[in-house]
């Protein structure tokens, strides 16, 4: 582990059961998250990006030790604590939820429409007991909301007087209030509109730089993990297939699969038509997934090694893996 | 190219508990056959409800207001959609000359039915085919859009394919009844980028081939551009901009318009900083007096935007915009 990592996973993978499969043979198992290897370097904001059903959002959750590990190891490390997930007594696991902390997709449904938003923010604090008494917990309240740019009006009201961005900073307060290390933000400007959504951004940004934390953060939209991410690391099939500092990944792409996301966005200039290199083909069963290459059945440049042999992650330069046997040629 | 739709006037309110909503304040647009109309703007800004009410779809709480002009021209002559009230009269508009689509295709298939079943059955209530031939043309229109092993397909669930394949089906179904216009409402939201790509393909196609005209809802402008030829922007029920895709988006003259695009995260520009568009779209039940948007105005004038409704002012042919702003710079020009 790098001195100035924070987490890292090593070789994890999770594996879901699932009914189906012989009597006495093997239980079918679906892969979510197989054999990736990263490490999140304190204070960066960290981009995993991928399309639906990648293991973007189990592999966050792993992280948080809120999805099974199945093999491989997560370590967290904030020069205060030195945790290895995979083997954590429970009151270690208690002192991590203070440490690391999730913000989730749909600011509709992650509040509870029966309790005001003071409430909201302060059960962490309550739950985790980190505040002696109440005063304590209002003032830390007051703190983290005035932060996320909430009004002290706004605390006594409930989420459904709400608009969607503001539901958001409700969500980003609540995480934050513990003064986590480590937060995992999953898909967490996806439900909003785009004049929303860079708000909600800026001020993630804004409160990462002013409270030192370190960000791991799960989208589909590469867009907006370019502008946020200084490090993104790309999804197929629960498979690392690149990684890289932003902007070496957005000029010079190496894998199939990030050209062909890149090339999917689209643009504002409507001249810009038909530059999308399209992928055709179907993603494999999650259940019974070729062996190779996972990305072989869209890939338009698939060869014989691709279909036999698992391309592992290589260097391409600075930080910059990618895993493709092909990638040289590709250039 | 032939006029396919005008809509004049458009006025909808809702009567809800908490008093009369304006959900639609007077919109004029058209519509030529074979054009895709993009219709933009945040939630809450009316776009949906604008589409359902070429159909008549709005709940029953929906108070149209009385200039509320839409006809359709259809082959055997125009039809007065604010003078349908029957089911059956509609019958010739829902599902028959208007199909649309929808953003969440899973929620839109009946989970219990085969996919094939509830195209066949639309088929059977809008045309006069034996079900035989439904079958046929179903599975015929499956194969059009891109869906491999369409006799397959058309015999397995909507939970049995995967969320771009659904979209495919679920266009499929609505152009199987050979309709004038189709309303696509947030059609690629649900879908991941390279699916979404896809699928604004193989709408594109089926302009060309079909001939159809298609309103085209989505917040995402990077969508209208590579989709629409011609955009209105909307906000809090009102067209603010309206043109072809061209000039409104390489020329946006409205503050709103123009506050997207700031917005929008742009990947052929890094380092540009994301500027957000201030303050929230306000409730509907306190609507601004004036120009609908002079509350988050970053070029706010005063009492004019605050009391007058601005006009649409023609910015080159056929680029329209309603902002005070705009007028006073072109007087002050």
């Amino acid at each position: 582990m790098k001195r100035d990592t924070l987490i890292s996973a090593t070789n994890v993978s999770v594996h879901y059961p699932i009914s189906g499969g012989k009597l006495l043979g093997p239980k079918p198992v679906v892969r979510a998250v197989e054999n990736v290897t990263l490490n999140i370097t304190k204070g960066s904001f960290f981009g995993l990006v991928g399309e639906s059903g990648s293991g973007k959002t189990t592999l966050g959750r792993a992280m948080l030790k809120a999805a099974p590990i199945t093999s491989g190891v997560v370590n967290f490390n904030d020069g205060e604590v030195n945790y290895s997930l995979s083997n954590m007594s429970s009151k270690e696991l208690k002192d991590y939820r203070t440490r690391a902390q999730l913000i989730f997709q749909d600011p509709y449904a992650a509040l509870s429409p029966r309790m005001t938003v003071r409430d909201i923010i302060a059960e962490p604090l309550e739950i985790m007991r980190l505040t002696s008494s109440r005063e304590e917990t209002d003032k830390r309240v007051r703190e983290i909301a005035a932060k996320c740019r909430l009004n002290l009006e706004h605390l006594r009201r409930f989420p459904h007087a709400f608009s969607g961005g503001q539901r958001q900073r409700i969500s980003i307060a609540r995480a934050l209030v513990s003064e986590p290390k480590f937060v995992v933000a999953d898909e967490s400007v996806a439900a909003l509109d785009v004049s929303i959504q860079a708000d909600v951004l800026n001020l993630l940004k804004e409160i990462q730089q002013e409270m030192g934390l370190t960000f791991l953060f799960i989208s589909h939209d590469l867009s907006v993990v370019a502008h946020i991410c200084d490090h993104v690391a790309v999804m197929y099939f629960g498979r690392l297939v690149e990684t890289a500092p932003t902007r070496e990944l957005f000029n010079n792409p190496c894998h199939p699969y990030t050209k062909a996301l890149l090339s999917a966005i689209p643009s504002l200039d409507p001249d810009a038509k038909n530059l999308a290199q399209k992928l055709e083909g179907e993603i494999p069963s999650p259940t019974n997934p070729p062996p190779g290459c996972k990305f072989q059945t869209r890939c338009p440049h698939a060869v014989d090694i691709c279909r036999r042999d698992e391309p592992q992650l290589e260097s391409v330069g600075d930080e910059h893996n990618v895993a493709c046997h092909r990638w040289q040629e590709l250039m | 190219m032939t006029r396919l739709l005008d809509v004049e006037n458009l006025t909808l309110d809702f009567d809800t508990d908490e008093g009369r909503i304006t959900a639609v304040d007077d919109v004029s647009f058209s519509l030529e056959a074979g054009e895709i109309m993009g219709l933009v703007g945040e939630s809450g800004s009316g776009k949906s409800v604008t589409a359902k009410a070429l159909m008549k779809l709005n709940a029953s709480n929906a108070i149209y207001g009385q200039n509320t002009k839409i006809s359709l021209n259809l082959a055997d002559g125009p039809v007065d959609i604010m003078s349908l009230s029957t089911a059956k009269e509609l019958q010739i508009v829902r599902g028959g000359a208007i199909s649309m689509i929808f953003q969440e295709p899973m929620a839109s298939f009946a989970p219990a039915i085969t996919i094939g079943a509830q195209m066949v059955e639309q088929l059977l209530i809008h045309t006069s085919m034996s079900a035989l031939k439904a079958q046929e043309v179903s599975i015929e229109m499956l194969n059009r859009v891109g869906i491999s092993d369409a006799s397959t397909r058309f015999k397995q669930y909507a939970f049995e394919l995967s969320g771009g394949m659904r979209q495919r089906a679920m266009i499929a179904m609505a152009l199987s009844t050979n309709p004038k216009l189709l309303i696509a409402d947030e059609p690629t939201t649900a879908l991941d980028v390279t699916i979404q790509a896809q699928v604004i393909d193989l709408m594109k196609d089926l302009v060309k081939d079909f001939g159809m005209g298609i309103v085209f809802i989505t917040h995402d402008l990077g969508v209208i551009a590579q989709t629409a030829d011609s955009v209105a922007v909307m906000y809090l029920g009102r067209v603010v901009e309206k043109g072809p895709v061209r000039q409104v988006i390489g020329n946006p003259s409205h503050p709103y318009t123009q506050g997207l695009i700031k917005a929008l995260p742009r990947l052929d520009d890094l380092d540009s900083p994301l500027t957000p568009i201030p303050g929230d779209i306000p409730s509907p039940l306190e609507r601004p007096n004036g120009c609908v948007f002079n509350t988050r105005c970053s070029q706010f004038l005063g009492s004019q935007c605050s009391a007058e409704i601005p006009e649409f002012t023609p910015i080159s042919h056929d680029h329209m915009v309603a902002c005070h702003i705009y007028q006073q710079d072109q007087k002050g020009t």
